[in-house]
């Protein structure tokens, strides 16, 4: 069978550095195609000549067997290539019509947009697809899984034989993930091919037939997810055989740090109750919407007090302010790493030391030494792969902004670490690195809870998982009992 | 996907030969000062003259003053449209003041001393500034529209209070021990303007504030990640409310400094002051949507436009085209500004 995409020696170097000097790829009609690698791996430089948003330096690309000269994503496009990019770029205020068909509305007389024939268009891709959106609704009252379906729909509107996805579930709990890989098996059963770019290794195996891992910009490998190990395939993209991959350290004690009694948070998050003790993992796990984060966004003080109490270390705590929180002890490390984590505009050093900026000035004054010892000082303790702490931070990789984000609340020497998807959007290697930390800060005597979509990840790390369902508790399960039915039976 | 952004640092990386361009970017503002200088000594002999200089000097502190004002502002991510009508309704409140207060009730006519009008029209900016950052920072109302409408306000304010005249009687009476005025900008030190000493003075203490003061980090956090910022403990919304108020007071200062240099305040001084401000800070290098920007760009920026200005007056460039210069400039900065940091990387 002709391959619908075949490309062979793609090289492209920026001002003298080689991003990608090997790229390789052979997809074939009706099958989902992995592709791995970690950060700065050369997947992003592929992907992006793939679409004709940059030129390569040598290179065939061959799309259903012609050689492809794309120059704008436009031409991509017209031959059949569209992405759905990670982070998804809807207009708000228009229909799910409208949004499908930017740019190409259908035209009536004079010129007229014909809304009746876009909607009814529009209506019968979704229908086709078993996607129960209603063309008419509007962008913004979507959720983000819906928003996904959307710009899936709209790829295929294209006509499209070839769908990128990067990275589609970042933003997607488990069931709406499930809703999400039907639609992806409908386009394969009509013969479409998918590149499947994740970082997430239980989806690539749950989805993907084929594998192909790229590594410092070279292809490594390829094959059939069938005839792979998970263990393999991460020492291919990580290059070195690993131990194992959730490193755990810490032993619970039964000393409780925080304790939550009734807790009310928004409207729909009602009476939750627990206790988190010194030393001790505690996941907090639910599909999306269940209220995990709003808990959270209450006890950082993010949201106002709507009953129930808190106890920090035997002392009743109100929490009104993230200032507040920090004060006492809190940190919180939120899920979406460039909206509300990091500064990207600001280097390492500013961003590592924004949250203690009290101990690092005196009289009004910053002390610039504290900042940079400091900054050096959660640069090495984290590992952080960087020249200099005077680097901007929006030229780090994902995992390595993920540590300087860590490194911002280490500094302000925690005693409950709040972790909000910890992983997401970060590679295999910093994943596990970033699990050495948890377990040692719970071993050294801290306390975390953590949010977590990734069963496996819960699985690996928590010493105890508190499971929400519709904004109250729905069950407790103890390290010993986990399993990846009881907490989906629990969740859902 | 996240390693984009490794890709987009090997692309940033120096290569040979751009280096000079690199710096030739960096420094866009001094080195466009530099050639205004010599391009306009070169054809005017009277441009680069001690007291040319000084003149031109004492006109960049007025729009220095508000620009240093508009960078705190836009720093934070917002914009100051206000300061040129609060220039006007500052410098004619000071100017009321000096004429004397009369108290029917006790009918007596009050004459503040100087530093005590000076203190009162500093108050009327901050209250200004207040007004702004509260509208902005608690009421969630957008920048540009509470600050069109407090521009709107106090030019209104500042017309009613002279009923559109001018105040002439600035420089007090001996016998009422209100003199003085003229040492906010009009007179000299050591033969330089005073007015040049308090921009000086202002510029370093905005220096400090923002690159030693843990207020410097709060705004330069909250102009690039508001939430970020929140998250980790800044107050935000105090700081918004701080960076009008202290804009509103540099506004106040060049307000005073405008009408001593005059000895005259009028309710309409400082007419599109604001654009010219903003003008400053975006030929200084900073970013409109907030989060990057220095006092010392905005300072240059402030420079390279009055420089200009005055440079094609002297060679008698008639004072249309100065106005469509001063727009090409500006435009060419923003071009500049959007290569230095939109350019580098790519997006997929």
């Amino acid at each position: 069978m002709q391959p619908l995409l075949e490309v062979r020696g793609l090289t492209k170097s920026f001002g003298g550095v080689a991003a990608l000097s090997d790229g390789r790829f052979t997809l074939r009609p009706g099958t989902v195609h992995a592709l791995c690698g970690g950060n700065g791996a050369g997947k992003s430089t592929f992907l992006t000549i793939v679409m004709g948003i940059q030129s390569r330096d040598a290179g065939s690309i061959r799309v259903l067997g012609k050689e492809a000269q794309f120059t704008r994503p436009s031409d991509a496009l017209a031959a059949g290539v569209s992405i759905i990019e990670q982070e998804l770029s809807p207009v708000p205020a228009m229909s799910v019509a409208e949004n499908i068909f930017l740019g190409r509305e259908p035209t009536g007389l004079f010129g007229r947009v014909d809304f009746a024939r876009m909607n009814a268009d529009a209506q019968e891709l979704l229908d086709s697809l078993h996607f129960s959106i209603s063309a008419r609704s509007l962008m913004m009252d979507l959720t983000v899984a819906e928003l996904q379906l959307v710009e899936i729909a709209k790829a295929l509107s294209y006509n499209a034989e070839i769908i990128i996805m990067d990275e589609p579930t970042s933003a997607l709990g488990e069931a709406q993930a499930d809703e999400l890989f039907a639609a992806i098996k409908r386009l394969k059963e009509q013969g479409k091919g998918i590149i499947y770019v994740s970082h997430r290794l239980s989806e690539i195996f749950e989805i993907a037939d084929e594998y192909t891992v790229f590594r410092d910009g070279r292809f490594v490998g390829e094959g059939a997810i069938a005839d792979v190990t998970r263990d393999a395939l991460i020492e291919m993209i990580v290059g070195r055989p690993l131990t194992e991959e959730f490193a755990k350290s810490n032993t619970p004690t039964d000393q409780p740090v925080l304790q939550v009694n009734g807790l009310n948070a928004e409207t729909w998050v009602k009476d939750i109750s627990f206790t988190l003790h010194r030393g001790e993992i505690l996941a907090l796990y639910g599909l999306m919407g269940s209220g995990r984060s709003e808990i959270f966004e209450r006890l950082f003080g993010l949201s106002p007090d709507m009953g129930g109490q808190i106890t920090l270390n035997g002392k009743r705590v109100s929490l009104s302010s993230p200032n507040d929180a920090i004060a006492h002890g809190l940190a919180f490390v939120t899920e979406d790493r460039k909206g509300s984590g990091l500064n990207l505009m600001a280097d390492l050093r500013d961003n590592i030391c924004m949250a203690r900026l009290d101990e690092l000035s005196k009289l009004g004054f910053m002390n610039r030494a504290r900042e940079a010892s400091a900054a050096q000082r959660m640069i090495e303790a984290f590992g952080i792969k960087t020249p200099n702490d005077r680097l901007v931070v929006s030229g780090l990789s994902g995992g390595n902004q993920q540590k300087v984000v860590l490194g911002k609340w280490f500094l302000t020497e925690p005693g409950i670490l709040l972790l909000d998807e910890p992983t997401r959007g970060v590679d295999v290697g910093a994943k596990r690195e970033i699990y050495r930390v948890m377990s040692d800060f719970a071993a050294k005597g801290g306390a975390v809870i953590m949010i977590s979509s990734e069963t496996d990840e819960v699985l690996g790390m928590a010493d105890r998982v508190i499971v929400l369902r519709d904004g109250r508790i729905s069950g407790e399960v103890g390290r010993d009992a986990l399993s990846a039915n009881s907490l989906l039976h629990l969740a859902a | 996907m996240s390693d984009r952004t490794t890709d987009a640092t090997a692309q940033a990386a120096p290569k040979q030969g751009l280096n000079l361009l690199h710096l030739l970017l960096e420094g866009r503002a001094f080195f466009a000062l530099i050639a205004i200088i010599a391009i306009f000594s070169f054809l005017s002999p009277n441009y680069l003259t001690a007291s040319n200089a000084l003149t031109m000097t004492s006109q960049v502190a007025i729009f220095g003053l508000l620009a240093i004002g508009m960078l705190l502002v836009i720093l934070s991510g917002g914009i100051d449209l206000s300061v040129g009508s609060t220039l006007a309704l500052c410098g004619v409140f000071a100017g009321w003041l000096m004429q004397g207060v009369e108290l029917q009730s006790l009918g007596v006519i009050l004459y503040l001393p100087v530093w005590a009008v000076v203190v009162c029209a500093l108050a009327m900016g901050a209250f200004v500034g207040a007004v702004n950052g509260i509208l902005v920072a608690f009421l969630k109302v957008p920048a540009f529209v509470a600050t069109l409408g407090t521009l709107y306000m106090a030019r209104g304010a500042a017309l009613l209070m002279t009923n559109g005249l001018t105040f002439n009687r600035l420089s007090g009476d001996p016998s009422l021990g209100n003199t003085g005025f003229e040492w906010l900008g009009f007179n000299r030190l050591w033969g330089v303007p005073i007015s040049i000493f308090v921009l000086a003075a202002t510029a370093l203490a905005a220096h400090l504030l923002l690159t030693r003061a843990p207020f410097g980090r709060w705004l330069y956090s909250t102009g690039g990640n508001a939430r970020a910022a929140e998250l980790s403990g800044v107050p935000v919304r105090s700081v918004q409310v701080w960076v009008y108020v202290l804009s509103g007071i540099c506004a106040a200062i060049a307000g005073l400094v405008l009408s001593s240099q005059l000895t005259s305040a009028g309710p309409t001084a400082g007419t599109t002051y604001e654009l010219t401000a903003i003008a400053a800070v975006v030929v200084g290098g900073a970013s409109l949507m907030g989060g990057r920007g220095t006092i010392r760009g905005t300072l240059l920026g402030a420079f390279v436009i009055v420089y200009l200005g005055a440079g094609l007056v002297i060679i008698g460039v008639s004072s249309y085209w100065q106005t469509v210069f001063t727009g090409a400039v500006i435009v060419l900065a923003v071009m500049l500004n959007s290569i230095q940091y939109g350019g580098k990387g790519f997006k997929l």
